[in-house]
């Protein structure tokens, strides 16, 4: 077999290398998406309540967003250090954008005469956003949140630049071996395709409506 | 945390690389200034040639998909899938399989650029209203003409916008082409033991400010072929930086 060959034997034996790293990745995309997530939250009801926040708050994330992630990691190194600090400032600065637009998207949506007779039946603004819009949202909302988890596993493999590890760091140290690549290359896809049908299970478990319609 | 102005001297110190250059790291070698000049072109030409390869595969076969009402699911789900696919999971696997080089690592940042463009250009298409479609085919109008005279300029500002968050990814991703041997901007990101710390933070400022330009760039021009008729019917126009960069029509 050649040097540096498709060899299964190799990943068989070697398979304990691959175990850190990937939980590495796995902490840093979801640590980064849930913080992401909340941040995105926030800054999605403020848009809802003040209108005119909206444009300058989403074209924010699109700016960050547009940042090249390989620049982005470096970015930070002067003010928060080697580290999986960085990395993680940085993915969540990424996910924003996706979670936010699916957010303000999905508040949007919602039929202003739905929310008419919510308010007419008593329903502060409060209880307006929870009970009603929230729920309506959902569907765009976990829309957001689906894509931001697999980008930010794409995105966590640049994070060994800003010295936060994971799988990345296993391609990149040894890029032409071709059981390597294939091996760290095909958790991060395994790892993005089970985020993405975990939250796919977690949105048909929480608007069992959706479902109803098809039907 | 430290306090802000403690990174002045670190910035101070990449603007010195990108503007001025000095010796490497390794001593004997002038880096930065002057020598920037070779990576950033390469770095444009490869971006440039990959995003036009792209286009001129995606954006037909968006139109006909899209005119033909064929493979949607295909067309519409492509840009998640690829999304699955880190950049830096594909390079490893087309370096160890491939090779290096400027065609190996040109063909990956081609893959990268199809998803977004072939689902943009076939949203577009299909977005188009049927009645206009009808009236063109009423007046006379044959397939290929209602291609490209009603559903191709109609769906273009969409097209576009395919293209420019393509174009964003690919100048990103261009930037770990030094990996298949290919020096582009990245070099001195990659390499900070022969650029030094100051390098690889200005080429970093240097990659941030490129991708921005581009992207504002090309939110103009996407203003600019925007049909006439479809300007007058655009509920919002306003102006500035966040308005041109919000305009960005999310396709998926």
């Amino acid at each position: 077999m050649a040097e540096n060959g498709f060899c299964p034997e190799w990943i068989v034996q070697n398979w304990d290398r691959y175990v850190d790293p990937f939980f590495q990745h796995v902490l840093l995309t979801v640590v980064s998406v849930v913080i992401g997530f909340a941040i995105a939250a926030v800054m999605a009801v403020v848009a809802h309540r003040r209108r005119r926040l909206n444009g300058p708050l989403v074209g924010l994330t699109e700016v960050l967003y547009t940042i090249p992630s390989p620049a982005a990691f470096l970015l930070l190194l002067p003010f928060t250090g080697f580290g999986t600090v960085s990395a993680l400032i940085a993915l969540t600065a990424y996910s924003l954008n996706a979670m936010l637009r699916s957010m303000v998207t999905g508040l949007a949506g919602v039929p202003e005469d739905i929310k008419d007779s919510a308010r007419g039946m008593g329903l502060t603004e409060r209880q307006l956003l929870w009970k009603v819009e929230l729920p309506l949202a959902l569907p765009e909302i976990f829309a957001g949140l689906r894509i931001a988890s697999v980008t930010t596993v794409g995105l966590a493999t640049l994070a060994f630049l800003a010295g936060a590890g994971g799988l990345g760091e296993s391609i990149e140290s040894q890029i032409s071996f071709k059981s390597n690549v294939v091996v760290a290359g095909g958790l991060c896809v395994l790892l993005a395709v089970a985020l993405d049908s975990l939250i796919r299970t977690l949105q048909k478990a929480s608007t069992p409506w959706t479902r109803a319609r098809l039907t | 945390m430290i306090l802000p102005l403690a990174v002045v001297p670190e910035f101070v110190d990449a603007f010195r690389y990108v503007f001025v250059g000095g010796e490497s790291v390794t001593g004997g070698l002038q880096v930065g200034g002057p020598a920037l000049i070779p990576y950033l072109v390469n770095h444009l030409v490869l971006s440039f040639v990959s995003v036009a390869v792209a286009v001129l595969i995606a954006v037909p076969l968006g139109l006909y998909l899209g005119h033909t009402r064929r493979a949607e699911f295909l067309a519409v789900n492509i840009t998640n899938a690829g999304r699955a696919i880190p950049p830096l999971a594909l390079i490893g696997f087309f370096i160890a399989y491939i090779g290096v080089g400027f065609d190996a690592f040109g063909l990956v940042l081609v893959l990268l650029a199809i998803p977004p463009i072939l689902t943009s250009t076939y949203v577009a298409t299909t977005q188009i209203e049927p009645d206009t479609v009808d009236a063109a085919r009423g007046m006379g109008l044959t397939e290929g003409q209602i291609l490209r005279r009603v559903e191709f300029p109609l769906g273009l500002p969409t097209t576009f916008s395919g293209i420019r968050i393509a174009t964003v990814a690919v100048v990103a991703t261009a930037t770990i082409a030094p990996f298949a041997s290919v020096d582009t901007l990245g070099v001195p990101i990659l390499s900070p033991n022969v650029h030094g710390p100051a390098g690889q933070l200005g080429a970093a400022v240097l990659v941030a400010i490129l991708t921005l330009v581009i992207s504002a760039g090309l939110g103009a021009v996407q203003q600019a072929i925007t049909p006439r008729g479809l300007k007058t019917v655009a509920p919002e126009r306003r102006r500035g930086l966040f308005a041109t960069l919000r305009r960005r029509t999310q396709t998926t």
